[in-house]
C-alpha cells in the first residue's frame, strides 16, 4: 500500500486525467479599490456608520485629545475630553487593569498614571488566566476597511499577541485616519507584504446569530469594542 | 438519455418516526454522517407534519434571506465577484496537485506539520494519535464541516477523548445528542425555548433561573466554555481557506470561540478538505467579500483569523494540518459534477430553497443538507440516493450561489444517471414508474401518438374539485399521494392551435 500522500495526489491526477480543465484566466472585473481616497471624509464616515451598525463605540479625536479620551474610557484621571462616553463606564476593582502591547506609543497612555497598565510581550507573555483578570486592552491597528466596518491587526509590536486583544472584555483599538481604506481588496493588497504575520480581522464586538438568527453582541471575544479614530 | 424530473418512490429506509415532535432529545449520532435516517421522501413526510419545526425554519430562513438580499444589493460589483470566485475555484481544481504540494511546502517551511488522510477513518486516527501524544483527554473544537463529515467527535470519544464543541449552535446540538440541520446555523431547527430547556437539563452549570432571551442564553454558553478555553491544551479546527502560495490558513467566525481555539492552546490541529485551497493571498479579497454576505447576511463576519504555520511567541507553538480526501477525488473525476467542490459552505442555497425551508436539514440524512447537500452527498458517497430528487429545480440556489455552482443542472444530471442505471431491485412503485416512463417515451416519440394520448386526461375533469384533483386511483395514486394534480384543460394545446389556424384560414377566405 502506498502512503496516503502519494495515493491522494495520484487520485487527483487520475481524476483530472486527459480531460483536465484548462487553467482559466481569472476575470477580475471587480473593483480593486474604491472611489474615495484612504483617510478621506467619505471613507471615515462610511467606517463609522458600519461600526455603529455592529454596535461598536466610535470616537473621533485629534492626536492631542487621545490620552484624555483613553483616560476617560479606561478609568484614569479624566483628561481634556469632557463628559462620559455612553456605554463606556470605566471598570473598577480587580478588573481595572489594562494590558498593552510592548510597542504602543507611551504618549497615548499619559492619562493612565493611576491605572494598573501591564505590558505583554512575546518573550514575557501574560498567561491566559492572567489576561482574564485584566479588564481592557489598548492596541493600534494595521489597516481598516470602511465598506465592511473592519479593523485588521497583524501582531506587530503596537498590536501585540493575538491573545491580548481576545481575552479582556473591553478592546480599545486606536486607528489613524490615514489607515482607513474603502474596500477589502485595498486592505488585502496592503497586508500581502507580510502574509506570514498572524492576522485578526475584527468587525464589531463578538456576536452570535445562532438562536433564531437573532443577533446578540458579545459572546466569547471582547463584549465591548471601542474604535478610536485619530486624525 | 432520458431525464426524470419527478419524485422517486420511497425506497428502503425505516418507516416514518411517529414520536412526538417536541421532544428535547435530538436524532442521535449516526454511524455515517453522510447517510443516516429514513429515505428522503419518508423523512420529509415526517418533517412536514412537525408544525413547530416548520415555524422555526420559516422564521429563520425568511429573516436571513432578507438580510442577505440587503447586503448583497449594496455591492455594485457582486456579479463580477461571483465570476472571479467561480473562476478561481475552477482554477484550483485544474491545478490541484501542484497547489496542494505548494501549500504543503509553505506550511512546512513555517513550522507546521502536514498529514494526508485518504478517508474518514485515517483522518480520525491521525487526530486521535496527535491528541493522545499531548497527554490530554479533552479538546476544544471550532465548528467545522469536515470534522462533522468524518464523525471525528465520536471517533475521539471511542479513544476516551472528549471533544467540546464551542460554537453556540454546535454546543446546542452536542448537548441535545442531535445532528446539525443547517451548514451555518446547525441548531436552526430549535427555537429559544427549546434551547433554554436543553441548557437547563444538560449543560450542568446553567443558571437555574435562565430565561429564553437569546442574550442570556449566549451568556450562559460564555460562562460554561470560558474555563475550558483558558485551560485547553489542544484545539481542533476546520479551515475556510488555505492559501497555496503563502501557506496561510483562514477561519471565518462570529463568536470569538474560533479565536479562542486558534490562539490559546499550545497545539492546533486543523482538518481541511483538499478542495479548500485558493491560489494566492490576494485571492482572499474575493472570497472575504462573497462569503460573509452570502452566509450570515453581514457585510463582514465579526472575526476572521489567518495564520501561517507557527508564529514564535504568539499562538499555538505546534500546528498540524490534516488534508482530507474522503471522496473528494471521486467528485473531481466527474466532469459534470465536480463544480460541487467549488462550495465555500456559505449555506445561501439552503436559505432560499423551498424544499429545505419546509422539511429542514435532518430529512436529507447528511451533514450536508439542502441543495448543495443534494448534489454533494451522493457524489461523496458514490451511493444510490434519492437526494437529487429533493428539489423543485426552481433555480433559486444557482441565483444566490456566490461561486455560481449550477446546482439545478447537476441535479438533473444525477437524476438522469440514476434512471439510466435503474434500480438493482426495484419495488412495485419503481416498476410502475419505469413502465410509465417507457409509455411516455413511446407516446412522445411520435406526433400522432402524442396528440391522441394528450386528449386522454380530459376524462379526469369529472373528478376534479375547484380546479385540482387530490386523489387518483392506482397507479395515479403514486403521484397524488404527495401532490395535487391540476385539472386538465377542456382542450389540448394541439386542438386549440388547429382550431385557431382553421378559423384564421376561414377568415382569410371570407
Amino acid at each position: 500500500m502506498s502512503d496516503a500522500r502519494s495515493e491522494i495526489l495520484s487520485r487527483v491526477r487520475d481524476a483530472l486525467g486527459a480531460a483536465a480543465p484548462t487553467p482559466a484566466r481569472i476575470p477580475r472585473a471587480y473593483r480593486p479599490a474604491g472611489e474615495h481616497a484612504a483617510g478621506s471624509d467619505e471613507v471615515l464616515d462610511l467606517l463609522v456608520d458600519r461600526l455603529e451598525d455592529y454596535r461598536a463605540h466610535v470616537h473621533r479625536v485629534t492626536a492631542a485629545g487621545l490620552p484624555g479620551l483613553l483616560a476617560d474610557l479606561l478609568g484614569g484621571t479624566p483628561g481634556r475630553v469632557s463628559g462620559r462616553v455612553p456605554g463606556a463606564a470605566p471598570a473598577r476593582g480587580a478588573r481595572s487593569a489594562v494590558v498593552v502591547p510592548p510597542g504602543l506609543d507611551p504618549a497615548w497612555l499619559a492619562g493612565l498614571a493611576d491605572v494598573d497598565v501591564r505590558a505583554d510581550t512575546r518573550d514575557a507573555p501574560l498567561a491566559a488566566t492572567e489576561l482574564d483578570e485584566v479588564g481592557a486592552v489598548v492596541t493600534a491597528a494595521r489597516v481598516a476597511v470602511a465598506e465592511t466596518g473592519t479593523i485588521v491587526l497583524d501582531g506587530e509590536p503596537d498590536q501585540g499577541r493575538r491573545a491580548i486583544s481576545l481575552v479582556p472584555d473591553v478592546h480599545v483599538c486606536v486607528v489613524r485616519t490615514s489607515q482607513v481604506v474603502q474596500t477589502v481588496p485595498e486592505a488585502v493588497r496592503l497586508l500581502d507584504a507580510h502574509p506570514e504575520r498572524p492576522l485578526t480581522w475584527i468587525s464589531g464586538p463578538s456576536a452570535t446569530s445562532d438562536i433564531e438568527l437573532d443577533r446578540v453582541e458579545g459572546v466569547h471575544g471582547p463584549r465591548t469594542l471601542h474604535v478610536v479614530l485619530v486624525r | 438519455m432520458s431525464t426524470f424530473l419527478g419524485m422517486p418512490a420511497a425506497r428502503g429506509g425505516s418507516a416514518p418516526d411517529a414520536a412526538a415532535p417536541d421532544t428535547l432529545a435530538g436524532v442521535g449520532r449516526p454511524d455515517d454522517p453522510l447517510h443516516w435516517g429514513a429515505s428522503f421522501p419518508d423523512a420529509a413526510r415526517t418533517a412536514l407534519a412537525n408544525q413547530q419545526l416548520r415555524r422555526n425554519l420559516g422564521n429563520a430562513t425568511s429573516t436571513i434571506r432578507a438580510k442577505r438580499a440587503r447586503v448583497v444589493g449594496e455591492v455594485p460589483d457582486w456579479e463580477e465577484l461571483r465570476d472571479a470566485g467561480s473562476a478561481l475555484k475552477a482554477d484550483v481544481l485544474a491545478r490541484l496537485p501542484e497547489l496542494l504540494e505548494q501549500l504543503e511546502r509553505n506550511v512546512t517551511a513555517r513550522g507546521g506539520v502536514v498529514h494526508w488522510a485518504r478517508d474518514a477513518a485515517e483522518a480520525n486516527r491521525i487526530v486521535a494519535d496527535l491528541v493522545r501524544a499531548k497527554g490530554t483527554d479533552e479538546v476544544v473544537k471550532v465548528k467545522s464541516m469536515a470534522t462533522q463529515e468524518i464523525g471525528l467527535n465520536e471517533a475521539l470519544a471511542e479513544d476516551g477523548i472528549a471533544a467540546v464543541e464551542t460554537d453556540l449552535a454546535e454546543l446546542i446540538v452536542q448537548l441535545a445528542d442531535d445532528m446539525p440541520s443547517h451548514i451555518l446555523v446547525p441548531a436552526i431547527h430549535r427555537n429559544r425555548t427549546e434551547i433554554r430547556d436543553i441548557f437547563l437539563e444538560r449543560m450542568g452549570d446553567a443558571p437555574p433561573d435562565l430565561t429564553d432571551v437569546p442574550r442570556e442564553l449566549a451568556m450562559a454558553a460564555r460562562a460554561h466554555l470560558r474555563r475550558k478555553f483558558l485551560s485547553a491544551k489542544v484545539a481542533i479546527s476546520g479551515a475556510n481557506f488555505a492559501v497555496a502560495d503563502t501557506g496561510t490558513l483562514a477561519v471565518v467566525e462570529s463568536e470569538g470561540n474560533g479565536r479562542m481555539c486558534l490562539t490559546l492552546p499550545e497545539t492546533l490541529i486543523t482538518v481541511m478538505g483538499i478542495e479548500k485551497l485558493v491560489p494566492t493571498f490576494d485571492d482572499l479579497e474575493v472570497f472575504l467579500q462573497l462569503l460573509p454576505r452570502s452566509s450570515t447576511g453581514e457585510r463582514m463576519n465579526p472575526y476572521t483569523s489567518m495564520w501561517t504555520g507557527v508564529t514564535p511567541g504568539d499562538g499555538p507553538q505546534e500546528f498540524h494540518l490534516v488534508l482530507l480526501d474522503n471522496g473528494r477525488t471521486t467528485v473531481l473525476a466527474d466532469e459534470a459534477g465536480r463544480s460541487a467542490l467549488h462550495c465555500i459552505r456559505c449555506s445561501a442555497c439552503l436559505n432560499v430553497c423551498p424544499v429545505y425551508e419546509r422539511v429542514g436539514g435532518h430529512a436529507y440524512g447528511s451533514v450536508y443538507p439542502g441543495p448543495i447537500g443534494a448534489i454533494l452527498t451522493p457524489q461523496l458517497t458514490g451511493e444510490k440516493s434519492d437526494l437529487p430528487y429533493a428539489s423543485t429545480l426552481c433555480g433559486a440556489c444557482y441565483e444566490v450561489c456566490p461561486v455560481k455552482i449550477d446546482i439545478p443542472s447537476i441535479l438533473v444530471e444525477l437524476r438522469a444517471r440514476e434512471v439510466e442505471l435503474g434500480g438493482a431491485a426495484p419495488d412495485t412503485s419503481d416498476r410502475v414508474w419505469q413502465a410509465a416512463m417507457k409509455a411516455a417515451s413511446f407516446a412522445m416519440a411520435d406526433g400522432d401518438r402524442f396528440r391522441r394520448a394528450a386528449r386522454v386526461p380530459r376524462v379526469l375533469r369529472a373528478i376534479s374539485r375547484h380546479g385540482v384533483i387530490r386523489r387518483l386511483p392506482f397507479p395515479g395514486s403514486l403521484w397524488t399521494r404527495s401532490r395535487d394534480l391540476p385539472e386538465p384543460p377542456r382542450q389540448t394545446f394541439h386542438d386549440w392551435w388547429e382550431r385557431r389556424a382553421r378559423q384564421a384560414r376561414q377568415e382569410d377566405e371570407r
